[in-house]
């Protein structure tokens, strides 16, 4: 398959890159890794007139920590995330993510950053990142805007981002006292995306009841989604077979799956309850080993 | 139709072409450069036959524009063995039967070589993770998966015992 012709050019910094992307505005599109936009371009979904490979700009990789984030830059690959925060155990969350997107060539040159303005409604970055409540920081050339990962995410590969916007850098909160995450997915076959996928992070208070929990749901909707109605069912709980079925229910009850190749919409509800139980098992017994 | 001048090693040879923006990697591999041992497969970046290395990390070549690569180095299959002596990887493939067919071999070569130049003694459920990235519709990945086997012990074999050159350098 051959892609439809666009320009493309290559800018060596993120000044030069928002100035070129205003200038052709509403046709230029981000180059990253590629292994979203490339397959979209070759099947002339996406024909956008100009490219622009992010690739030189500088700042946009790696991962750091402040006192208050782990920070993300949006070109780190997937595969540099696995290898960081597999490492000691620090990150249980972002590696299992991590790990399991793709395979390993998806994971040597696909970004976050890329994964989550592609937006498809199947991606598990964007279940861990509500889950987690990060933000999502984009530049354009009138400044910098941070948006919440539960507002970013509109539609069916829509997100919040403007068309003069790069996104820059992903912000995940550092992990409270006695907290835990855990991602679950089922998926057809090795490398295939989710038919439905929960990432969960739980925090306990000093009684042993639950504080805080987050519960991020892919695979089951136009778009990833706050399964808000499991995260009441477990505020204030006590962590229990009993409460994380509750919570699992009401995840699948709040999904709006359809029926496709990867099963009718009974089955994708069962699996998002079922994933969100099973992330919470891990999440909670990750927050208890903690303290 | 506007082309970019790129530059880019292949295989240690340095190489240039004029290209369109939208020309594949694995396009100009094939069709600009002749070197027709990485295969197309599926082309929508699932079966892998199209794997190459591009700064020595591996990547499916149909999902990469070769101004992407432009002032990267590219290795392929034909890159691999040492003038007549079979790379590792390629001599083990031919002793354990690792192929029926042979479409997906190229790209199932280059994957193992980058998943053994990150873990150079894989178990069999880390080597097939590591190639699952590369589709074989013909045998099952037994054979494919002692290939690696066998590459893996003798690479690990060779990496401890000095080559005869380095042994006199270092006396």
């Amino acid at each position: 398959m051959i892609p439809p012709q666009f320009d493309y050019v290559r800018p060596s910094t993120l000044d030069d890159a928002l100035r070129i992307l205003t200038e052709r505005e509403g046709e230029a599109k981000l180059l990253a890794g590629g292994y979203s936009l490339i397959p979209l371009l070759k099947l002339r979904l996406a024909q956008p007139g100009l490219l622009i490979d992010l690739r030189d700009v500088g700042g946009l990789d790696g991962i750091r920590e402040t006192d208050d984030w782990l920070v993300i830059g949006a070109r780190t690959t997937h595969a540099a995330i696995e290898a960081v925060s597999s490492k000691g155990d620090r990150f249980p969350l972002l590696a299992e993510v991590a790990a399991g997107i793709g395979d390993p060539q998806v994971r040597n040159w696909g970004t976050i950053g890329g994964s989550i303005a592609h937006a498809d409604p199947a991606s598990d970055w964007p279940a861990a990142l509500i889950a987690l409540r990060a933000d999502i920081a984009c530049r354009s050339a009138g400044g910098e805007r941070v948006i919440n990962a539960r507002e970013f995410f509109l539609d069916t590969f829509q997100t919040a981002l403007e068309p003069t916007e790069v996104l820059i850098e992903i912000r995940i909160p550092r992990r409270p006292r006695r907290a835990g995450a855990a991602y679950e997915k089922i998926e057809r076959k090795a490398t295939d995306f989710s038919t439905a996928g929960s990432a969960v992070m739980v925090q306990l208070a000093d009684d042993g009841s639950i504080s805080k929990a987050g519960v991020g749901v892919t695979g089951v909707a136009e778009m990833p989604f706050a399964a808000t109605d499991a995260e009441a069912a477990l505020i204030g709980q006590r962590p229990s077979e009993d409460t994380f079925r509750v919570a699992g229910a009401a995840a699948g009850a709040q999904s709006r799956p359809v029926s496709d190749v990867r099963g009718p919409i009974k089955y994708k509800r069962a699996m998002a309850a079922e994933m969100t139980v099973r992330a919470l098992r891990r999440a909670t017994s990750r927050a208890m080993a903690y303290g | 139709m506007t082309t970019q001048h790129i530059t880019l090693t292949v295989n240690g040879e340095v190489r240039e072409a004029d290209v369109e923006p939208r020309l594949l990697l694995v396009h100009l591999i094939r069709d600009v450069f002749g070197l027709t041992g990485t295969h197309i497969g599926c082309d929508t970046s699932h079966c892998g036959a199209c794997t190459v290395h591009v700064n020595g990390i591996s990547a499916k070549a149909c999902t990469m524009l070769a101004v992407q690569a432009d002032g990267a180095a590219i290795k392929t299959i034909e890159g691999m063995a040492d003038g007549a002596t079979l790379h590792p990887l390629q001599q083990g493939f031919w002793d354990q039967h690792g192929l029926q067919c042979g479409f997906c071999t190229p790209g199932m070569i280059m994957q193992a070589a980058s998943l053994l130049a990150e873990n150079p003694d894989p178990s069999e459920a880390e080597i097939r993770v590591g190639i699952s990235g590369n589709l074989c519709r013909c045998t099952g990945y037994v054979n494919i998966v002692k290939a690696i086997q066998q590459a893996a012990g003798e690479m690990r074999a060779a990496a401890e015992v000095p080559a005869p050159e380095a042994a006199a350098a270092a006396s």
